[in-house]
């Protein structure tokens, strides 16, 4: 079974394109979030009407990763293979499952959701005219079993690879990848082709291609989506990328949070072994190349490349300073390249259809997709992938058809603990590297999280800064003691404790610790608060010298008091956790403000507006 | 004190239950070794505290002896190890592992509000076991189960959508 050379592997995916398929495909989505929503008894479902009715040979069910209809979750979806139309079903309960197989692709099951718009489009690698997504990243995600090779090579698998090692030089691959324009996805932007020459001018014995798959900021998860939903297109591109620097070994370093990632690129790997697309003699070409994985443990600094090695290696992953860089001094002191799971998962595509082609994508400075993670009070949480250059507006109100039940929006995070946030007057920004950090934000890994009017920014902000201060390293003292500070000035404003003072001191503390933390984590820790005071000092001026929070989100500032308009229903009291609310039937109920904890459940409850936030 | 390098110490004391675990360790930690290079060897240990952790629960004192003597590295190393990663503890923990998610997507869904339910019905903070060793209580950042939001996680049981009032059912389902 092995494939040992490019006519060998052209022979398996043209005899696997020439099975007979069944006529119809019925992709599940088998995703971290799909299963979390209850994919499974879906599945089981399906395997079971499918037996019941003797229809194997009329249904082709493949387990595929995240479709990124994630808000819709679980989702199934229908392809007839003659006619090529396509119907998905979202929030498919198991009891739904015999009436959708007996629709087929000719009707729509009756008591069902379909997806208002019937697109997903994981074949288009260029966006078609006037279509909002174009898949380069995702184009395997949400399509193909990422447990069976035999899919992954029937779709071009593989053949990037194959071109490399037989018929291009290391240097061609590289001059390919700076001719693409490439830029690393993991949040920094840096040229890839260039970070590969580096390491490949580097004389060295042992060099390492290492994949950064700890993808830290919480709310982002592409990464994942990658890994689960298509493994052999990053394993695919770690080969391509070691045979152009020199390197014979890849690691994959995961965070432990993503067990189902995990399993995947295990099973993965396994089957790129036993067909000798991995290990010793490639393609006949001489070129030796294996995969390791190795596993992260909760500590978000272990994103930063040179934390990452550090904890490969089976230390504290504690950064050191640069240079020297991983590309000279990495992995057990050898030359490394470090990129992130979305910059592999571009490369393939790259080789296949040329730096032109990619540039010709997205904008002159940032060619290419990139893809965003929507979360947050969006209606449509999912994964979305856009030419670089898409305008938030698009992202966030036709892709992710807007703001959750009817609320006004107020603001995108994007760039996480690192980044800012995004407002209303920027709605229309083609978003690009440049352009995010023009306007205080930045790229970062690509998870957008929306916030409306019920958001309070400087909650926020305090949100991040808290994240930062648990997942300082402490190495350093900016960082460490800087970022404390920090939060406990944010924790006085928000606390009604803050004055104007307390504001300006926090600008001042910001810059200082922007030019003397030692690595990404402590530097961009400030970037949060400054990017809320910048879009919205206002909120923080009603914190400090009304004692007001605007969005009626920090406890200590607001209160809730029964009005006249309670008829003494009682639902409040009953669900109010603490029992702090008394009344007689009929009567107006009141609330004991020495016991209430502001959980507002009480101001959730109450059908006649009766509860007031004050 | 004996030879250190062969990972024997102290067999004497351990119940069977606890000898077969660390039989299978032993397994696992020659199973990563092989192969490898000497100064190299400690690239495994991320690897093997997971294993470890797995099997026993947390990582004790006997555990983190017993891989310090396999991998010749100092105890002092292997705990600065444990404590640098949230991931690792060195204490016993209960049997149902509560986790809150509280990822930039979940906290802006209330996650702070789930939080603080399941510390009051618990009597816990972040990171402690009730005293009967049933429930933990933590946090943790970001399962990628955004759409969900807020997300809770029992053990490997993922809970989608959670808000305050629905803890107490969530506790409920952890009979035992
Ligand atoms: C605190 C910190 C956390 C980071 N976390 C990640 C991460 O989770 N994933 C990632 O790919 N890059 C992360 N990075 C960026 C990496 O250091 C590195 O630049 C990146 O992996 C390079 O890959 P790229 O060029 O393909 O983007 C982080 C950086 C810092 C400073
Ligand atoms: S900036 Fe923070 S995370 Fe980075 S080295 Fe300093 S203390 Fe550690
Ligand atoms: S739920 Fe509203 S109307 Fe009913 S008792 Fe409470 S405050 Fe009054
Ligand atoms: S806010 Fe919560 S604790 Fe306070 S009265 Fe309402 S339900 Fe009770
Ligand atoms: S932020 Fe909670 S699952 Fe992502």
């Amino acid at each position: 079974m092995k494939i040992d050379s490019p006519a060998a592997l052209a022979e398996t995916a043209a005899a696997l394109k020439a099975k007979p398929l069944p006529p119809v495909k019925l992709l599940v989505s088998m995703g971290t979030c799909g299963i979390a929503a209850g994919t499974a008894p879906v599945l089981k479902a399906v395997y079971q009407e499918i037996s019941d009715r003797s229809l194997e040979n009329a249904i082709e069910v493949s387990e595929v990763g995240c479709m990124g209809l994630c808000y819709a979750e679980p989702v199934l979806m229908l392809v007839d293979r003659a006619t090529g139309r396509r119907l998905i079903y979202g929030d498919v309960t198991p009891q739904q499952v015999p009436a959708i197989l007996a629709a087929g692709t000719d009707g729509i099951a009756p008591g069902t959701r379909t997806l208002e718009r019937n697109w997903y489009y994981p074949e288009f690698e260029t966006a078609a005219p006037g279509e909002l997504q174009a898949r380069i990243v995702l184009r395997n995600t949400g399509r193909l079993n990422p447990e069976k090779i035999e899919e992954y090579i029937a779709n071009d698998g593989y053949a990037a690879l194959a071109k490399v090692l037989t018929t291009m030089t290391s240097q061609q691959v590289i001059d390919l990848i700076v001719a693409s324009g490439l830029r690393g996805r993991g949040g920094g932007g840096f040229p890839t082709g260039k970070k590969w020459q580096f390491a490949a001018d580097q004389k060295s014995e042992e060099k390492f291609i290492i994949c950064n798959a700890d993808e830290g900021d919480p709310g982002a998860f592409m990464d994942r989506a990658v890994l689960e939903g298509d493994p052999h297109t990053v394993l695919e591109a770690m080969a391509i990328g070691g045979y152009a620097i020199g390197a014979h070994t890849g690691v994959i370093y995961i965070r432990a949070e993503y067990p189902l990632a995990v399993k995947r690129l295990e099973i993965a790997i396994g089957q790129a072994r036993e067909r000798g697309l991995l290990g010793r003699n490639i393609f006949g070409s001489g070129f030796d190349f294996d995969i390791q994985i190795k596993f992260g443990a909760g500590a978000f600094v272990c994103g930063e490349e040179t934390a990452l090695i550090h904890s490969i290696e089976g230390k504290r992953g504690e950064p050191t300073v640069k240079p020297p860089f991983p590309a000279v001094e990495g992995l057990w002191k050898k030359p490394s390249v470090v990129n992130n799971v979305e910059t592999y998962a571009c490369i393939g595509a790259i080789v296949r259809k040329g730096a032109e082609w990619f540039r010709s994508i997205g904008t002159a400075g940032s060619p290419g997709t990139k893809v965003f993670a929507l979360a947050g009070k969006i209606s449509k949480v999912g994964l979305a992938e856009v030419p670089m250059g898409t305008t938030l507006r698009t992202i966030v109100y036709e892709i992710g058809d807007g703001i959750k039940n009817g609320r006004k929006f107020k603001a995108v995070q994007t760039g996480g603990p690192s980044g800012g946030c995004i407002t209303a007057a920027n709605l229309d920004l083609p978003i690009d590297y440049e352009a995010l950090k023009q306007i205080g934000s930045m790229m970062g890994s690509g998870g957008m999280i929306v916030m409306d009017e019920d958001d309070c920014m400087v909650n926020i902000a305090k949100f991040f800064l808290e994240f930062t201060l648990d997942e300082s390293c402490g190495k350093c003292t900016p960082c460490r003691i800087g970022n404390r500070r920090m939060y406990e000035m944010l924790d006085d404003i928000t606390s009604g404790r803050g004055t104007t003072e307390t504001i300006d001191k926090l600008k001042m503390l910001s810059s200082t610790i922007k030019d003397t933390a030692l690595c990404g984590l402590g530097q961009t820790a400030p970037n949060p608060v400054l990017s809320t005071l910048a879009n919205f000092e206002d909120e923080y001026l009603a914190h400090v010298r009304e004692s007001r929070c605007p969005a009626g989100v920090c406890a200590k500032l607001i209160h809730y008091e029964i009005s006249d308009n309670c008829v003494g229903c009682g639902l409040c009291r009953s669900h109010c956790p603490v029992n702090c609310i008394s009344g007689e039937r009929r009567a107006r109920h009141e609330i004991d403000q020495s016991k209430c904890i502001k959980c507002g459940v009480c101001f959730q409850t109450c059908k006649f507006h009766a509860v007031e936030k004050r | 004190m004996g030879c250190n390098c062969c990972g024997q110490t102290e067999s004497a004391v351990r119940s069977p239950e606890d000898s077969a675990k660390f039989d299978e360790l032993d397994r696992y930690i020659a199973s990563l070794l092989e192969g490898q290079e000497p100064d190299r060897k400690r690239g495994c240990l991320i690897q093997i505290l997971h294993r470890a952790q797995h099997l026993f629960g947390y990582l004790s004192e006997d555990v983190q002896k017993f891989v310090s003597a396999r991998l010749q590295l100092p105890r002092s190393e292997i705990y600065g190890v444990i404590s640098f990663y949230s991931y690792f503890t060195d204490q016993p923990v209960g049997r149902y592992k509560i986790n809150v998610c509280t990822g930039t997507a979940c906290f802006v869904k209330g996650a702070p509000k789930v939080l603080d339910e399941f510390k009051r019905r618990l009597n816990l903070t972040e990171g402690q076991s009730t005293p009967d060793g049933k429930f933990f209580l933590g946090a943790l950042r970001c399962v990628g189960a955004c759409s969900l939001a807020p997300v809770v996680m029992v053990n490997d049981k993922v809970y989608g959508n959670v808000t305050a009032e629905k803890v107490a059912d969530i506790l409920a389902e952890c009979a035992d």
